[in-house]
């Protein structure tokens, strides 16, 4: 294996959630709690979790949005929180974010044309009298029509906006975006646009992703490689194809396990944790989940569990972090096959083919307001 | 056979924006459901489905919805009924709950208050006698300490907590009809199959009808009896929910199940619906899908396609079904 782009090692990020009166903290946050993780180029890592598992600060961390408690995050090798301000420019074009709202995260006050030539004055990708250009070119890689440049960010549907936030990432010629549930707020549909795009563009141009979700059916079409995380710790990591095929972590089988699946009569072995995620500020000792976990046993309540590979070291590459992990019942059937009749998936199939999934389908009129918005109250 | 618990007929709703344009956020909605089934009324973003349960609870603003057809509840014709009365039928025989726990919850009152309120306002229960049947309604969808959650001020509540507090306040008198819009949609995964798992068991029971409003064909799958398809403002299919997974047949339909990403295996591409939904001011005239249906032909723009039984039970609004003779 070829030397990690990024390496992320020991992370630790406290917030203070409460002072005294004498600006004392008296409460924390950990919000991370020890992360470690290594992405090579090309590659799409997903860290998976519910609200509050840590994953966002992991990415604003990994593009030195925040500094961390403790830890280290090296790019190319070389740690990003020790460069130097002209350094950290550079790193900025290496690295970018996409965020999930494609409403709050343009600039309501600029063209899409300016949105998207500003990084590249910012940076001096190409000199000016090509910008232009360059900035159709943007456009037609995300799959939109260049006459869109004199156009404002309210005057498209949400897919196109992100369509618009992935262009700006890319105006720059990152090696890494951090995708922050960029689909989350889309329409099942115009979802699947703007995922077949991220993973052309990633085929394209070598581009590594980080990418935030909680919705494991979207991770598993997207990643390589899968981290699960639970109170600011990863509890799994393994391959895409690992994990889906033998989750080991019991927060990972319920995970799985409670994902609704469009199969009314599928048979599945439903593990439903009881409780709520506990307060980051006064985590339970020992492993974090043992207050939902139907096996925990003694030591799980005081011994926090390292990330661990196999005893004999066959899958290196998948590490659950459980005491009982190998004592544990075998997961069954966590995510049922969805069986469909041949009809149905030439059906579907009528779906793949007529030039839809280009990418650049979704190239379409704004010739009115959007039916979108309009037909919501209030 | 009785009559069903509601009936829609020829529901429409539109709303007059500042620039003089009108939308038709609802166009034409037809429905039945009978007592204790469960429908699951599935569509995307502005396909018209809160905008119809809206109407039925008569929560849309009167100044700028001009709302027409039939809503019938248990006998009751809701679109013509004063306030007042409407009033006293709201929380009692008809009850919803929201997408967002925090906002529908009122933040100074305890939620013990709210589900008192609602006892006292409805069943004219003494103050004791209502809290005591609150606790006992945060027991049943299994509130963590319910006796002194009964206390609590919303803000104190985890998201799950929340939405158990209001599909208590909503239960308080036994609903014949419960609308959920979108219930699970603002929770995390571990937590909405928990609430999933209550609303199966409230199912189960059989005393309320319940109508659950998703954009999630996975949650539908989960729990419903029955399916709706909106799309563009109407209803476009209609089918017992074993049918509608396996044999779906209206495109629409096909091109939401084709859009999921699959959990049980690897997938090339994802399938997606090209174009985007029609602009409700000047729908087209012909079918509303046929610009981004693979199977369109010059017939189905020319006029608009009727809702026509496909078999026992089920109603497609696409002229070329059934469907699967177009694959063969």
């Amino acid at each position: 294996m070829s030397a990690p782009l990024l390496e992320a090692d020991g992370l630790v990020k406290h917030f203070v959630a409460r002072r005294s009166v004498l600006g004392k903290a008296t409460a924390t946050v950990k919000a991370v709690d020890g992360v470690s993780f290594s992405l090579a180029a090309g590659e799409t890592l997903a860290l998976v979790g519910e609200s509050g598992s840590g994953k966002s600060t992991v990415g604003r961390l990994v593009l030195r949005l925040i500094d961390p408690t403790e830890g280290a995050v090296r790019f190319e090798g070389r740690d990003i929180f020790s460069l130097r301000p002209r350094e950290l420019r550079e790193y900025r074009r290496r690295a970018q974010l996409v965020f999930q709202d494609p409403y709050g995260s343009l600039n309501p006050r600029m063209t899409v044309g300016d949105i998207l030539t500003e990084p590249l004055q910012l940076h001096n990708v190409v000199p000016p009298r090509r910008r232009r250009e360059r900035m159709y070119e943007l456009l037609e890689t995300v799959g939109l029509d260049p006459r869109f440049a004199r156009r404002y960010p309210h005057e498209f549907s949400g897919g196109q906006r992100q369509r618009i936030a992935i262009a700006r990432a890319l105006a720059v010629e990152p090696r890494l975006i951090v995708c922050d549930e960029p689909v989350s707020a889309l329409d099942v549909s115009i979802r699947s646009q703007v995922l077949n795009l991220l993973r052309d563009l990633q085929q394209r141009l070598g581009l590594a992703y980080i990418f935030i979700s909680h919705d494991l059916s979207v991770v598993k079409y997207i990643a390589t490689r899968v981290a699960v995380m639970y109170l600011g710790r990863i509890v799994e990591t393994a391959t895409t194809q690992d994990l889906f095929a033998g989750p080991r972590h019991p927060y990972t089988r319920a995970l799985l396990s409670a994902v609704p699946v469009p199969a009314p009569r599928a048979r599945r072995d439903r593990q439903i944790l009881p409780g709520d995620v506990p307060s980051p500020i006064t985590p339970p000792p020992g492993c974090h989940l043992h207050l939902r976990c139907p096996y925990a046993v003694e030591r799980c309540k005081i011994e926090r569990p390292l990330l661990a590979a196999q005893a004999d070291g066959q899958v290196q590459d998948h590490t659950t972090a459980c005491h009982r992990w190998q004592e544990l019942p075998p997961a069954g059937t966590a995510v049922p096959a969805v069986v469909r009749s041949p009809e149905l998936e030439r059906l579907v199939a009528a779906f793949s083919g007529s030039g839809n999934g280009g990418g650049s389908s979704d190239v379409a009129r704004v010739d009115a307001d959007d039916p979108r918005e309009a037909a919501r109250p209030g | 056979m009785t009559a069903p618990l509601l009936t829609i007929e020829q529901l429409r709703v539109s709303f007059s924006g500042d620039d003089g344009r009108t939308t038709r956020a609802v166009d034409g909605v037809d429905l039945t459901l009978d007592r204790g089934r469960t429908l699951g009324l599935v569509g995307e973003s502005g396909c018209g489905k809160s905008v119809t349960s809206l109407a039925v609870m008569g929560l849309l603003p009167k100044r700028t919805a001009q709302i027409s057809g039939r809503v019938s509840l248990d006998g009751f014709e809701l679109l013509d009924l004063p306030d007042r009365e409407l009033r006293d039928l709201r929380g009692d025989r008809l009850a919803m709950i929201f997408q967002e726990p925090m906002t529908s919850l009122n933040p100074s009152y305890t939620i013990g208050e709210q589900i008192i309120e609602t006892l006292v306002r409805h069943r004219g229960l003494s103050h004791a006698q209502a809290r005591s049947r609150a606790i006992e309604l945060l027991r049943r969808v299994h509130m963590p300490e319910p006796d002194k959650r009964v206390d609590e001020y919303p803000h104190k509540l985890s998201g799950g907590m929340r939405q158990r507090a209001l599909i208590a306040i909503a239960l308080a008198c036994d609903p014949h009809l419960l609308i959920a819009d979108e219930p699970t949609t603002a929770l995390d995964v571990t937590i909405q199959a928990q609430i999933l798992d209550l609303l199966r068991e409230l199912k189960a029971t059989g005393k309320s009808a319940i109508v659950l409003i998703t954009h999630d064909l996975g949650v539908v799958a989960e729990i419903c009896d029955e399916v709706a398809v909106m799309y563009a403002g109407e209803i476009v299919e209609r089918a017992p929910v074993d049918l509608l997974f396996e044999r779906p047949e209206h495109p629409y339909t096909v091109g939401l199940l084709a859009s999921l990403p699959r959990l049980d295996r690897n997938a090339a591409r994802l399938a997606t619906i090209a174009g985007m939904v029609p602009d409700m001011a000047a729908p087209p005239v012909g079918c509303r899908f046929a610009a981004r249906c693979p199977f369109a032909e010059e017939k189905c723009r020319a006029a608009p396609p009727p809702m026509a039984a496909v078999g026992e039970g089920r109603w497609s609004r696409c002229i070329r079904a059934p469907i699967s003779r177009l694959v063969a």
